[in-house]
C-alpha cells in the first residue's frame, strides 16, 4: 500500500515537473544554504585547529600591553621585555619545554638583484622548538654565533624561493639594510595561517645581533615559551603571569601591563567565532525552509483542488478518509524529500568548491547531512497535513461533480 | 419487509427522505421513497433532474445518507455506519460507472482499473492478473497499455466498466453511463452491461435519462419531485 502511495506520488510529481521544481526551489536552497555553510564551517574550523597545532598547541605568548581586550593606549606605554626576563623564565619556571625571546621588523632583504620585504625576528635557538618547526637545510644558531651577535641568519622557505629560486642559499650571503648575513639554514614550509600570513615570510637572526646592528636596543618585544607535552598550559600561564608581576614591580591589585596569550584560547575563540556564524547562517536556513514549507502548502492546495474529481472517484471506489490523506502526504513528503536531496546535492557541491577556493579542508558532516533529509521531510508532513486533511475531508458527492 | 423478494432483497429502502439545510430554507430531495431491489436484478432508475434520482442513487451508493427512514444493503443499516465504514463497503459490494469515466488522466488503462484492487489490498501480481481479465470482458484486451486520452469515449467508458466489476461487486451503479456517448458506443455499453447482468447474474441500478437505454433493463422507476411515481416491469 505504501509503495503503491509512493509510487503514485512520484507520477504526480512528474506530472507537473516543471510546477514541481519550482516549489521545491525553497527547500533547495535552504537545505543546501545549510549543507554549504556547516560543512565549509567544519573545514574552517578543522584547518584553524590544524595551524594552531603546526603552531604548537602548547605555545604561550608573552606580550605587553593589555592584550586585544584591554583599552589601546596601555599597550603603547608598556615597557618591552628583556632577554634576562626569557632567562628567569627558563630558570624560574617548571615544566617549560623551550623559551625563545623575539625581536621583530619590517625589512628589506636583498640578494644580488632581488629583494623582498620580509619579517627579521631576532631570537635563539629555542624558536623552532617552541614553533615546532623543522629545518629543510643547514642548522639553527650555535651557542657561540647567539652569544657572540655573529651576522648568520636562517631563512623561511617563502624569502628562500624570492631570492634563490632552486638554488641551494646555504652558505650564500643576503643583505639586511647594509649588512651581509651568512644563510645557515632554511626552515620547513608551513604554508598560509587560516587567517592569510605567509607564515614562511621570515629570516631569523640571533636575538643579540639584531638588538645591536639593526634595532640598536635591548627590547624583546614577545616571548614565546612551550609547555612540555602533558603539562597543563593554564598552569603555566599562571605561574608566568606571578612572575612577570614581581619581576616589573606591579602592586598588588594594579593591572597587569604585559599579557599571556594561550594558543587554546585562540582555539577556542575561533571554534566559537565559527558556532555564532554557523548558528546565524542556520536560523537564515530555517527560514529559508519555512518559506520552502509555504510554497509547499500552496501548491498542495492547488493540486488539492484540480483533482477534486479524483479524489471523489477514489472515495467512491472505496478509499477511506486516511487513504487519501496517506496519498497526498506522501506526495508533499517526496516532494520535500526531493528538494532535500537536491539541496544535499547542490550543498555538497557548493561546498567542495568553496573549500578549494578558501583552501580548507572538504570536511564531510553525515550528521548534518541526516538532518536535512528529516528536516526536509517533516517540513513535507508540516506543510502537507493541512491540505491533506482538506482532500480527506471532502464530501464523494460534492467531489464528484466538480467540474 | 417485502414478500416480494423476502431471501433475496439485496438494496432495501424504506420510508427514505432526505432533506437538506434546515428550517424555511429546507429542500426535500426525496420524501419518503420505498425501493427494492433484489439480487440479479437490472434496474433503470429515471426522471427529470431534480426529481430526486441522483439523491436516491447517493443513498443506495453509500454515498450519503437518508435524513429519515432506513436503508438497508445485504441486511446492514447502511445509516448507522460512520464515513469510513461506508467507505470500505463501497470498496468491498459496490462498483461504479459515471457519465464523465472519471478515469486517472496520463495513467495506463491497466492501472486505471488496478485501482480499487490497491485499496483491497491485493498484491501486484494478482491484481495485474484480474485486471488484465476484466479488461478482456469489456473487450479491451491489447488495449492495456494506452491511456485515457489515447482511447475513443466509448473505450474510456468500457475502462471504466472494467475498474467497475474488477472487483467482483454485489451491485453495479452506473450514473447515466451512456450520457456522453453517440448511440452506436451507447449501444455497446449497454450490450456490456446487459451481458453482465444476464449472464453473471450482477445487479445493476443504473440512472439514465434516455428511455432507449432504459428499456434494456428489467424495471424502469420513475422519480418526480422526490418521490417514486411510477415503476414500468418490461
Amino acid at each position: 500500500m505504501w509503495w503503491e502511495t509512493f509510487m503514485l506520488a512520484l507520477r504526480a510529481i512528474r506530472r507537473n515537473a516543471l510546477r514541481s521544481s519550482l516549489t521545491v526551489l525553497g527547500i533547495v536552497i535552504g537545505v543546501a544554504a545549510v549543507i554549504t555553510m556547516v560543512t565549509l564551517g567544519g573545514g574552517a574550523t578543522a584547518k584553524v585547529t590544524e595551524d594552531i597545532g603546526k603552531l604548537g598547541s602548547n605555545m604561550l605568548q608573552l606580550r605587553p600591553g593589555q592584550g586585544f581586550h584591554g583599552p589601546g593606549g596601555a599597550r603603547a606605554s608598556a615597557e618591552p621585555f628583556e632577554v634576562t626576563d626569557a632567562e628567569a623564565l627558563a630558570r624560574e619556571i617548571a615544566n617549560l619545554e623551550a623559551v625563545a625571546p623575539t625581536a621583530s621588523r619590517s625589512m628589506q632583504v636583498i640578494r644580488g638583484n632581488e629583494n623582498r620585504s620580509s619579517t627579521v625576528t631576532g631570537t635563539t635557538d629555542g624558536f623552532v622548538l617552541v614553533r615546532d618547526w623543522d629545518l629543510s637545510t643547514g642548522r639553527i644558531f650555535n651557542p657561540g654565533e647567539l652569544r657572540s651577535g655573529k651576522a648568520v641568519c636562517v631563512i623561511g622557505a617563502t624569502v628562500r624561493e624570492a631570492l634563490f629560486g632552486g638554488l641551494d642559499p646555504v652558505g650564500e650571503t643576503v643583505r639586511l639594510d647594509r649588512i651581509s648575513f651568512k644563510v645557515i639554514g632554511v626552515l620547513a614550509a608551513k604554508g598560509q595561517t587560516s587567517f592569510g600570513t605567509d607564515q614562511d615570510d621570515l629570516v631569523l637572526v640571533p636575538l643579540r645581533t639584531f638588538q645591536r646592528r639593526i634595532a640598536g636596543n635591548t627590547d624583546v618585544q614577545v616571548i614565546y615559551v612551550s609547555a612540555r607535552d602533558g603539562a597543563a598550559t593554564d598552569r603555566v600561564k599562571i605561574e608566568m603571569e606571578r612572575l612577570m608581576r614581581e619581576r616589573r614591580r606591579i602592586a598588588p591589585g594594579a593591572e597587569d601591563d604585559f599579557f599571556v596569550r594561550d594558543m587554546q584560547e585562540i582555539v577556542s575563540t575561533v571554534t566559537s567565532t565559527t558556532r555564532v556564524l554557523t548558528t546565524l547562517l542556520g536560523a537564515v536556513a530555517a527560514v529559508s525552509l519555512l518559506v520552502g514549507g509555504i510554497g509547499i502548502m500552496n501548491i498542495m492546495l492547488v493540486s488539492v483542488t484540480e483533482r477534486t474529481r479524483e479524489i471523489g472517484t477514489r472515495m467512491a471506489i472505496g478509499a477511506m478518509e486516511r487513504d487519501v490523506m496517506r496519498q497526498f502526504l506522501v506526495e508533499s513528503v517526496a516532494l520535500a524529500g526531493f528538494g532535500g536531496i537536491c539541496g544535499i546535492l547542490l550543498g555538497l557541491t557548493a561546498a567542495a568548491v568553496g573549500a578549494r577556493l578558501m583552501g580548507v579542508p572538504f570536511v564531510f558532516n553525515p550528521g548534518i547531512v541526516c538532518l536535512a533529509v528529516v528536516f526536509s521531510a517533516a517540513v513535507g508532513i508540516v506543510f502537507g497535513y493541512f491540505p491533506a486533511r482538506k482532500a480527506a475531508r471532502l464530501d464523494p458527492i460534492e467531489a464528484l461533480r466538480h467540474e | 419487509m417485502n414478500p416480494a423478494h423476502p431471501p433475496e432483497a439485496l438494496i432495501q429502502l424504506t420510508g427514505v427522505s432526505k432533506i437538506y439545510g434546515t428550517g424555511q430554507a429546507a429542500m426535500h430531495a426525496l420524501k419518503g421513497v420505498d425501493l427494492t431491489v433484489a439480487k440479479g436484478e437490472f434496474v433503470a432508475v429515471m426522471g427529470p433532474s431534480g426529481s430526486g434520482k441522483s439523491t436516491c442513487m447517493n443513498i443506495i451508493g453509500c454515498l450519503d445518507t437518508p435524513t429519515r427512514g432506513s436503508y438497508r444493503f445485504n441486511g446492514i443499516d447502511v445509516g448507522n455506519l460512520s464515513r469510513d465504514q461506508r467507505a470500505i463497503l463501497r470498496r468491498r459490494c459496490l462498483g461504479f460507472v459515471f457519465q464523465g469515466f472519471n478515469l486517472l488522466n496520463r495513467t495506463s488503462a491497466l492501472e486505471n482499473v488496478e485501482l480499487p484492487l490497491i485499496y483491497r489490498g491485493v498484491p501486484l501480481r494478482q491484481r495485474r492478473r484480474q485486471a488484465a481479465a476484466a479488461m478482456a470482458a469489456v473487450g479491451l484486451a491489447g488495449w492495456e497499455h494506452h491511456t485515457p486520452g489515447e482511447l475513443s469515449g466509448g473505450q474510456q467508458q468500457r475502462v471504466a466498466m472494467a475498474r467497475a466489476i474488477v472487483t467482483t461487486p454485489e451491485v453495479l451503479l452506473a450514473d447515466e453511463p451512456t450520457g456522453n456517448l453517440d448511440s452506436e458506443r451507447s449501444l455497446e455499453v449497454m450490450r456490456l452491461l446487459t451481458d453482465f447482468n444476464q449472464r453473471q447474474g450482477l445487479t445493476i441500478v443504473m440512472v439514465t435519462h434516455e428511455p432507449d437505454m432504459a428499456a434494456f433493463a428489467g424495471r424502469q422507476i420513475h422519480f418526480k419531485d422526490g418521490a417514486i411515481e411510477a415503476i414500468r416491469t418490461e
